[in-house]
């Protein structure tokens, strides 16, 4: 079960090596993304895109806020 | 959206996903950097005065008003330990000269902003509210500094300078 976290974990988790990646279709993620995220548009998240993700590391994700 | 993505993530075999569920809008709240093409120069942000004079509730009134007029300020804000923002000192209440708490004389919860907001709205309601500054804080209310209108007003206008002058570029290329 995916865990909910907030800001503080999210800069202790990368320091420790996660993967950031921003859920939002890429002309939103190209305007304004969190530093060295990645990008993988929800419509476009599957088997493929994910292969550029090492397994090994947690993964952080995130869209803009609530929706 | 990110808790669908996450849970995709994990029936594709990820097995540490987590879900940052407040996402950049909190990030940007927090006066945190974003990258990207939107520019952090077109945010609150990145216009503050940092410098700005605090003092705690239990502080007697006389003894922050020298301290904040001889930093040449004439505004002061009231924080807690963990500069979360409690009430306001303005330039009628400094200027004051009873014995008194800072507790008893402060104007409680001022209005604030978040650095993320655009400059372009952050003038406007200054202009619409009559407002000469704006406290920025934290969606905790950590206070992070002051917007100056003067300050805010130049900034906007030199910004919309170097987006015609772009603009007026791109259209005669």
């Amino acid at each position: 079960m995916p865990n909910p976290i907030d800001r503080d974990d999210v800069q202790r988790l990368v320091a420790a090596g996660a993967q950031l990646v921003e859920v939002l279709p890429a002309a939103e993620f190209e305007e304004e993304h969190l530093p060295n995220a990645i990008n993988i548009p929800l419509k476009e998240l599957d088997r493929e895109a994910t292969r550029q993700l090492k397994r090994g590391r947690p993964v952080i994700v995130y869209c803009h806020d609530y929706q | 959206m990110s808790p669908r993505a996450a849970w995709r993530l994990e029936s594709i075999g990820f097995t540490e996903v987590y879900d940052y569920v407040a996402g950049k809008a909190d990030w940007g709240s927090a006066g945190l950097p974003l990258e990207g093409t939107r520019g952090s120069e077109t945010r609150v942000g990145a216009y503050l005065r940092r410098d700005v004079p605090t003092c705690q509730l239990d502080e007697r009134l006389s003894d922050v008003c020298i301290r904040v007029r001889a930093a040449g300020w004439d505004t002061c804000f009231v924080v807690n330990e963990a500069q979360i923002v409690l009430g306001r000192l303005g330039r009628t209440t400094l200027a004051r000269e009873d014995d008194v708490s800072v507790e008893e004389a402060m104007s409680a919860g001022p209005s604030t902003v978040r650095p993320s907001v655009t400059l372009d709205q952050a003038v406007e309601r200054m202009r619409r509210q009559n407002l000469n500054t704006l406290p920025v804080t934290t969606s905790e209310g950590r206070l992070l500094g002051l917007l100056e209108r003067d300050a805010a007003e130049r900034a906007l206008r030199e910004l919309n300078r170097n987006s015609a002058r772009a603009l007026s570029e791109g259209s005669q290329a």
